[in-house]
């Protein structure tokens, strides 16, 4: 019997359910020196905003204990110059794409969505509206069911309804799954599980923060617990939601952690600075640990974690 | 395509050997030590299979030799300077390590001959020596100038010296060499040689140094920038220094891709801690 590796996200199915992570796979140029990226479930790009954006000053990042802090501030290109350049470059390489957007007001969302409702080739929308690297804390849109809802409804709005949406929420929050559920009402199909957290570390030489923006988000596997918590919090409260699950996975195991939780994919996104193959080396991992465990398809393993045990 | 003969292995310490205050290793490193340029560098996993040091440190590659069928080598010179430093250079030879490279560009070799500077500070002066065989083989003159806040800081082979033309060393301390610092002595050194092009490694203020005498001469300058960085392979955007492009624009790119070797004048320098005004993008 064959096993069945595959996975959806709304109405697009993907071949297996290993990503990238947003902001961690360039334009997905950077990592097919070192892997073939048809091989990944899809590639997600970096969250693109309407301009151009020259991002935060350095030093943008300091690595902590089994993790690290990046302050980049979502530099890019700009909506135009991604469509022109890294588009029709992983068309050409036949990568399944998701594109991440990233607005700093809900008519940014909005238009961002427009424009991209026209473009083909594209399989799913990640919505960042929890990117902790702005100026403003109160940009952060997923910090709030109000503001949260209100993007995704803008993107809703103005894309067709086979598209899907995944929204990509903060786990700096009081209840992760109350703003979940308000993305899934605002016309999200899936929600992306979890974006960095908020941290600082000091230099105790300069006696000043290390990072140019002072703050930065905290990625690796440091957080990973954190993820698994909030992908298990949401999969309760949502049953047959879409989840990419994210934060720190570095092997096949912590993987399968976060599938048993209730994802139904995941994303390697820090791993990938520390060794370039880290998704297909998860890839291979995972699907051996899944068929290890007697599993016939990923399906069967989406959420393990919650059934009962007498 | 972007590090075209970039590749992930497990490189074997062949030599590790304390020279003054850093560690000279030797890696077994296979084929890609016949694409290595001078001015490359090379991103290594550090701690062990168990670390909780979660991203690769990058060297600038000091020599490769390519030996055909029984593979390459390539030497890095390390300061212990962090933890992840620390750990590479007390590992014992006959260890493995996880090593990508080359990753980055390399200094331009021009065609036509030239008088090269190349100026290097603290183990800044790694990649010049192998740049400085290569200069030499095509029969340019090389002249180095090394510095250092102090004498055992110096790093400078007995057969680096061999394949320059003349050596300099200054100190902050005055311990070896001409007290002072490098740029103290470009002027003199450019006017007696007549050079015609520098090359240069080293902290980012000396690299500012040298490429404000290399405007006033009107000479060519090329430098390995440095800026801290996480993945060494252009993914994490961490590592960005403003650049001027052809057009005009100045771009905050990566310098892991758009260097560590870029043209001097190219580089906004002194901008650490904010974003130079007329950057793509800036807020």
């Amino acid at each position: 019997m064959t096993f069945d590796f595959s996975t959806q996200f709304g109405r697009t199915t993907f071949p297996n359910p290993v990503f990238t992570a947003s902001g961690c796979a360039g334009s997905g140029k950077e990592l097919a020196q070192f892997f073939d990226i048809r091989e990944l479930g899809a590639v997600v790009t970096k969250s693109i905003m309407r301009k151009p954006r020259s991002g935060r000053a350095t030093p943008r990042m300091a690595e902590t204990p089994s993790g690290m802090l990046n302050s980049i501030g979502l530099q890019g290109p700009g909506i135009e110059e991604f469509l022109a350049h890294d588009i029709p470059w992983l068309k050409a390489h036949e990568a399944r794409i998701i594109v991440s957007i990233a607005g700093e007001t809900i008519d940014d969302y909005a238009f961002l969505a427009k424009r991209l409702s026209i473009v083909s080739g594209i399989s799913a929308l990640e919505v960042n509206i929890s990117c902790p690297n702005v100026e403003n804390r109160g940009q952060v849109f997923a910090c709030d069911p109000v503001t949260a809802s209100a993007a995704i409804e803008a993107v809703r709005r103005n894309v067709p309804g086979t598209m899907p949406i995944i929204a990509k929420l903060s786990p700096d929050v009081t209840d992760i799954a109350t703003i979940a559920e308000s993305c899934v009402s605002a016309g999200a199909d899936a929600l992306a599980l979890i974006n960095t957290l908020l941290g600082m570390v000091i230099d105790t030489n300069t006696m000043l923060p290390k990072l140019a923006g002072k703050t930065g988000g905290l990625s690796g596997p440091a957080i990973r617990p954190v993820a698994v918590r909030a992908i298990y919090q949401v999969r309760a409260r949502l049953p047959h939601i879409g989840i990419l699950g994210m934060g720190g996975i570095s092997s096949g195991n912590d993987a399968l952690e976060m599938i048993l939780a209730g994802a139904n994919g995941i994303s390697v996104g820090t791993a990938t600075f520390g060794n370039p193959t880290a998704p297909i080396d998860i890839k291979g991992d995972l699907e051996k640990l899944l068929m290890d465990r007697g599993f016939s398809s990923l399906r069967e393993a989406v959420g393990f974690a919650h059934r009962t045990t007498s | 395509m972007i590090n075209k003969y970039a590749e992930s292995t497990k490189a074997e310490i062949i030599s590790n050997k304390k020279v003054g205050a850093y560690h000279h290793l030797v890696f077994e490193v296979g084929g890609l030590a016949s694409h290595v340029r001078p001015g490359n560098f090379v991103a290594i996993s550090v701690g062990g299979p168990t670390s909780a040091m979660v991203l690769r440190r990058a060297f600038a590659i000091h020599r490769s030799m390519d030996r055909g069928a029984s593979g390459g080598v390539i030497e890095l010179v390390v300061a212990p300077h962090g933890n992840g430093s620390k750990w590479l250079t007390s590992l014992p030879v006959g260890s493995y390590v996880s090593l990508t490279g080359p990753l980055g560009t390399s200094f331009g070799i021009p065609t036509d001959n030239v008088r090269a500077l190349l100026v290097g500070g603290g183990y800044g002066s790694a990649p010049l020596f192998g740049l400085a065989e290569v200069l030499k083989a095509r029969g340019n003159r090389v002249d180095m100038v090394l510095g250092a806040s102090t004498g055992g800081k110096i790093y400078a082979p007995l057969e680096g010296k061999r394949s320059v033309n003349s050596m300099t060393i200054t100190t902050d301390d005055g311990s070896a060499g001409v007290h002072g610092r490098v740029s103290d002595v470009l002027p003199e050194l450019i006017e007696r040689n007549n050079c015609d092009i520098i090359y240069s490694c080293g902290p980012m203020a000396m690299l500012e140094a040298i490429s404000q005498i290399a405007v006033r001469y009107n000479i060519i300058h090329q430098c390995a920038v440095e800026e801290s960085m996480a993945c060494g392979i252009g993914v994490c955007m961490t590592c960005v220094i403003p650049l001027r492009d052809e057009d005009g624009q100045i771009r905050m790119q990566r310098s892991c891709i758009a260097g560590p070797v870029v043209d001097g004048e190219r580089v906004i320098w002194n901008s650490g801690g904010s974003i130079p005004e007329g950057t793509l993008g800036a807020p």
